[in-house]
């Protein structure tokens, strides 16, 4: 995984509560095994009805064709467990999201490739929210993992709060299945006692 | 010290803890669909390493597979690539794959219950976010991206921070027509889209202790929907008369004892959860939504709710599912007219929701103009319902009946709506361009979708089935 120890680039506003992965990463028509996900971010979003680019979404809009960052409301990334949902951020380039709040399985996608998931508490949310709009694409913002600090226009340096392992899992890249595997004794030990206690479990026959 | 279920099933499979704090869990039973597995086994081939445990993995077809009759890899031409992929990586990994033509093949949370794959008090993960689904047989599950998944192949373990615990008590007895979706939705209207978000939800309650399995799993399945990390219902002796005998299940003495086992299987009396709701179930109607994300719901004799009625947190997401619904406040919802049915998905898909679903359609049509579908959860509950003549019912009525797979719900395998269509629907998501672009979804019960398929409009079930309608 690409280490993360910081960031900077435009933050895009889009302020709506409960963006689901269904509007994040649709299912297109046309399917492969390699998908182009840089073109499949909030593709139907995009669009007006007629196919042409919708100019008042806010990806379409000039100043944030080059967005880094991205802000939302409650919920971000409820619904479908589609991976695609965060692998179109990172192919945009987009490897920050502060949000009011995360669907659960949407945020361990992030911290699986790199992606910042920040939750600011709702003040100084609000605040930054108010400095994203004002600055509208004009200046960059940054995103600092190491001293946990986000600056950029219209105030003040804002700091976050992130779990301390997953700062760390973000900072250094880690590859989680790596690290993990360094457990597999303690694994292959655990299903040893559970087919001893269990022995049902640890057997899936077919028994006809 | 008194303990939940969760705490119960958690501490058991908790392997130790990881450098970075968080638990391992071991994974007893990991279910695949084609959709997402040819990443995983495109990236371990890749990284050199090997799936730990193939023997405790199955991988199911279901996402793109058509559902015409004599349907192949090319029926759908999207999801051909995604079929052939999973055969390969399932033959070179040497896992039990049920694909397009098995006489078992069907949704991941349909077959993994009805071969007896899942079992009580086991953890069990699927990369699909309705994976709690199987939680109606007192299984431990949870929804997980394509990293995820990946990480299960490689170590059979989930790396996971332990959730909180909610108790969501549902008391009260059922009345006619009205089953575990009506509740369900009504909890989620509640709660909210994201009121479980970070919750492990335990249900229980008189009203769920008298529903039969499979709607447990419908309670289960739409655990998501209100943001739930996982959802189950203690097993009981309705769970064990339902699991006897399935194939994958121990069998003779050694079934006796994973039984005795399966008994403590409960939250010890005076154990403490994080949160504790309740719902009288006693006086609910069939309900359906009215909007664009699940809690968007009100009772079948219900309108479209006024914006003030509606918190002002919401108001805004409530303006726009008017407008891509067509509809304006204070519409009532029976009686609108539908362009399309749909009684299909892990939601409401297996045996029993077809009966009674067939139970409302025998001996009428549908409307002139409803395109109608019946798409069963799995080949077996298709098999079953064609033994007992359902396929007969639905069809004389003029519903197409289609092969097994997840079809309209998601329409990933071509099964979808046109645009401005209203859909009345079985499954769990009204989202936006779900069931095809510019479609607007209605979540019901298979009997309300029944009666709309009668009717040809929003239907409430009691009173077509008093005559009244």
């Amino acid at each position: 995984m690409q280490p993360f120890t910081s960031h900077a680039g435009i933050a895009a506003p889009l302020l709506k509560d409960d963006i689901n992965t269904d509007q994040i990463a649709p299912v297109l028509h046309s399917r492969s095994l390699k998908e182009d996900y840089k073109a499949m971010l909030f593709h139907r979003a995009r669009q007006r009805e007629d196919g042409s680019e919708d100019p008042n979404f806010v990806l379409n809009k000039p100043q944030f064709h080059n967005a880094a960052i991205l802000v939302t409301g409650n919920n971000f990334g409820a619904g479908s467990s589609r991976e695609s949902a965060v692998w179109s951020m990172v192919a945009n380039d987009i490897r920050v999201i502060v949000a009011r709040s995360f669907a659960d399985i949407y945020r361990e996608n992030c911290l699986q490739n790199g992606v910042l998931p920040i939750v600011l508490e709702p003040e100084v949310a609000d605040a930054f929210t108010a400095r994203v709009v004002a600055a509208d694409g004009a200046a960059p913002f940054t995103v600092d993992l190491v001293t946990q600090r986000i600056s950029g226009p219209g105030g003040p340096d804002i700091s976050f709060e992130i779990a301390a392992a997953d700062r760390v899992r973000l900072l250094e890249g880690l590859d989680d299945i790596g690290l993990t595997l360094k457990q597999m004794d303690e694994i292959v030990s655990w299903e040893q006692r559970a087919a001893a206690a269990q022995p049902w479990v640890q057997s899936a026959r077919d028994n006809r | 010290m008194s303990r939940t279920l969760f705490d119960k099933i958690w501490d058991f499979h908790l392997v130790g803890q990881r450098a970075d704090g968080r638990d391992l869990i071991y994974i007893d039973r990991h279910v695949l669909h084609e959709l997402h597995a040819h990443h995983a086994f495109a990236l371990l081939e890749k990284q050199g390493r090997p799936i730990h445990r193939p023997d405790l993995t199955f991988a199911v077809q279901d996402h793109t597979v058509a559902t015409k009759a004599g349907r192949d890899d090319d029926t759908n031409p999207s999801g051909t690539a995604f079929l052939r992929a999973m055969r390969e990586g399932t033959r070179k990994n040497g896992i039990r794959l049920f694909d397009i033509d098995d006489p078992e093949q069907g949704i991941s949370h349909v077959v993994a219950p009805e071969l007896g794959i899942v079992l009580p008090g086991a953890t069990h993960a699927v990369p699909d976010s309705h994976a709690s689904t199987v939680g109606g047989v007192g299984a431990l599950a949870f929804g997980c991206g394509a990293s995820e998944m990946t990480h299960i192949l490689a170590t059979q373990v989930m790396a996971l921070k332990r959730p909180k615990r909610m108790r969501a008590r549902l008391d009260g007895r059922l009345g006619a027509h009205v089953s575990a979706k009506d509740v369900a939705l009504r909890l989620i209207a509640e709660l909210g889209v994201a009121g479980a978000r970070g919750y492990v939800v335990e249900y229980a309650g008189a009203a769920v202790r008298a529903m039969p399995i499979e709607q447990r799993m419908t309670l289960c399945n739409l655990n998501i929907e209100m943001g739930g990390r996982s959802g189950f219902v203690a097993p009981d002796d309705t769970t064990f008369a339902w699991l006897a005998r399935r194939p994958y299940l121990p069998q003779g003495a050694m079934w006796d004892r994973a039984l005795e086992h399966w008994r403590t299987l409960t939250t010890d009396d005076g154990a403490v959860f994080d949160r504790d709701v309740t719902l009288d179930c006693g006086a609910l109607e069939p309900q359906i939504t009215w909007g664009t994300d699940p809690s968007q719901v009100v009772g079948i004799s219900g309108r479209v709710p006024e914006p003030s009625a509606i918190d002002p947190s919401r108001r805004a997401a409530a303006e726009s599912a008017f407008a891509y619904m067509g509809l304006e406040p204070g519409t009532p919802l029976a009686g609108l007219p539908v362009n399309r049915v749909f009684i299909g998905s892990c939601t409401n898909a297996r045996l029993p929701d077809l009966e009674v679903a067939a139970a409302v359609v025998r001996g009428r049509r549908v409307a002139k103009g409803v395109v109608a579908m019946v798409v069963p959860g799995s080949s077996t509950v298709k098999r079953e319902a064609e033994a007992a003549g359902l396929d007969r019912i639905f069809r004389d009525a003029g519903f197409f009946w289609g092969e097994s797979g997840c079809s309209m719900c998601a329409g990933g395998n071509g099964d979808r709506g046109e645009p401005g269509e209203r859909c009345v629907s079985t499954t769990n998501r009204n989202f936006e361009n779900r069931q095809g672009a510019k479609v607007r979804t209605h979540l019901a019960s298979p009997v309300t979708a029944a009666a709309t398929a009668i009717a040809g409009r929003i239907a409430d079930v009691r009173q077509l089935q008093s005559g009244s309608a």
